[in-house]
């Protein structure tokens, strides 16, 4: 279980209001194939998957109420659906601990087509009564594709930001294990010899 | 020591699930004027001022990005003219974003002079804010309350109307486009003046809007043009936009001649990349 000291908590806030600044006053602005990138579900990944599950929901939730409050909607949509988000992607690194370099990519796409599918799915509960077009569809797929594309550089930049504030940076405990010879229990306990 | 870690974090889990449903009951059931409202305005009201300074910081960074898209479209062209743009091409970065914002508030003006809405107390606002879900066709602009702005007033673009005032701040308001489903206006087409309601034809498509309950009868073809239809001597309310703001122009008709026809229309304004807008202040007119 990660400890979350002060410094970790102030750069996770910073991270989340900054985002969702630049997403709204920039990057929303920038319409790419018809779509615009969608920084919030790359963002509460990104997260997930250094701090784990725990960090990653409590950060999705207020990045997500963040979100809800600026852009004067429904408020709790969004903190629900990127609690989720967090929540998931925090748990893929607490069960499997993934190290390939391209696991934000595959997580950041995951978490970008649950962010938006929930999403919808949350706006036909609460009543939206226009039907689905291709539009929506497309619009839908062209936001996967971007933010794809963009979930390493993503990655890179918040685990940038966090990194002096990570007790156990998935990285630098697989590198430990590497030259220690493994922390596994397992491998501690049994002597190959 | 494992035991109580699941637990701990489950418990935060089902902590915050139950804090989002619960706000989003709240927030559901109250009116407009309700406690969350409240907070939410005021929380968007302390943040503006970030916003927009965030938004003009950013603003070389849209540009460039914009730059690009023109650069790539306009292949033909840069390539006869490739010599003069590698010597160019920094002084037109320079100017690329003030010739751009001069052309659009140029075009407003005429706009206002074609239509005659200098009458209607025109404010030119820049947009500062894009709802980046298609679920919300919200923007924001500088311009509030302290401009004169009010909830309900229309919006339009150097080409055509494109939404109404929703939320109003001190310094910013936020526009609903006619692209959300809660917008519908009332409107007229073709030269006989039909009469229908143009709302969203779908969620997520800036391109198509519908005009429902005209007559079944009604002599409408793809390229009639569609306008605002005002308030009429025999209405008991008054609308909200004035008569004669173009919306669009008809693209086809669906089940024609029959009660569930729909008369689907492309609208004038190009709703994905507003730069800036005018809200008409006094849509009804001078105040006499």
């Amino acid at each position: 279980m990660m400890t979350f000291e002060p410094q970790l908590l102030l750069r996770l806030a910073a991270l989340g209001i900054g985002g969702v600044i630049v997403q709204t006053a920039a990057i929303s602005q920038l319409p790419i194939a018809g779509a615009n990138a969608d920084l919030s579900p790359l963002l509460v990944m990104a997260v997930g998957l250094l701090c784990g599950s725990l960090a990653g929901g409590c950060f999705g939730f207020g990045v997500g109420l963040f979100f809800d409050v600026v852009s004067l909607q429904t408020l709790g949509v969004s903190s629900l659906v990127l609690l989720g988000v967090g929540y998931g992607a925090g748990r893929i690194r607490e069960a499997r601990d993934p190290e390939g370099t391209l696991v934000p990519l595959a997580v950041g796409a995951a978490a970008t087509l649950t962010f938006a599918l929930c999403f919808a799915l949350m706006q036909f509960l609460l009543g939206a009564d226009a039907p689905v077009s291709w539009a929506l569809v497309r619009q839908t797929l062209a936001t996967l594709v971007v933010n794809t594309l963009i979930a390493v550089p993503v990655y890179a930049i918040v685990r940038r930001v966090l990194h002096a504030s990570l007790p156990d940076d998935p990285r630098r405990r697989r590198r430990r294990a590497y030259t220690t010879g493994g922390l596994s229990p397992l491998s501690r306990g049994v002597d190959l010899r | 020591m494992y035991d109580k870690t699941v637990r701990r974090r489950r418990a935060v889990l089902g902590l915050l699930v139950a804090c989002s449903l619960i706000l989003l009951t709240a927030y559901y059931g109250e009116s407009a004027g309700g406690a969350l409202h409240g907070v939410q305005r005021g929380t968007s009201e302390i943040l503006n001022p970030v916003q927009e300074g965030a938004s003009r910081a950013l603003k070389p960074v849209r540009d460039l990005f914009g730059w690009f898209g023109d650069t790539f479209a306009a292949k033909g062209q840069v390539k006869e003219l490739r010599a003069e743009r590698d010597r160019l091409r920094s002084e037109a970065l320079r100017n690329e974003s003030l010739v751009r914002d001069n052309k659009r508030l140029s075009d407003l003006l005429e706009l206002d002079g074609a239509l005659g809405l200098g009458n209607l107390a025109p404010r030119t606002g820049r947009v500062i804010f894009q709802s980046p879900t298609v679920w919300y066709a919200t923007i924001r602009v500088d311009k509030g309350s302290d401009d004169g702005v009010r909830v309900g007033q229309p919006v339009i673009n150097e080409e055509a109307l494109i939404g109404r005032v929703t939320e109003v701040f001190g310094g910013s308001a936020q526009v609903t486009l006619i692209t959300d489903t809660t917008v519908k206006v009332p409107a007229r087409a073709g030269r006989r003046g039909i009469f229908g309601i143009v709302e969203p034809a779908s969620v997520g498509n800036p391109t198509d809007l519908v005009m429902k309950f005209a007559p079944p009868g009604a002599r409408l073809s793809p390229g009639d043009r569609v306008l605002t239809r005002g308030t009429e001597p025999e209405d008991s309310h008054a609308s909200l936009y004035p008569a004669g703001l173009p919306i669009g122009e008809i693209t086809r008709i669906d089940n024609e001649g029959t009660d569930t026809q729909e008369i689907h229309l492309r609208p004038f304004a190009d709703l994905r990349s507003l730069d800036f807008v005018q809200i008409l202040t006094q849509p009804r007119g001078p105040r006499s």
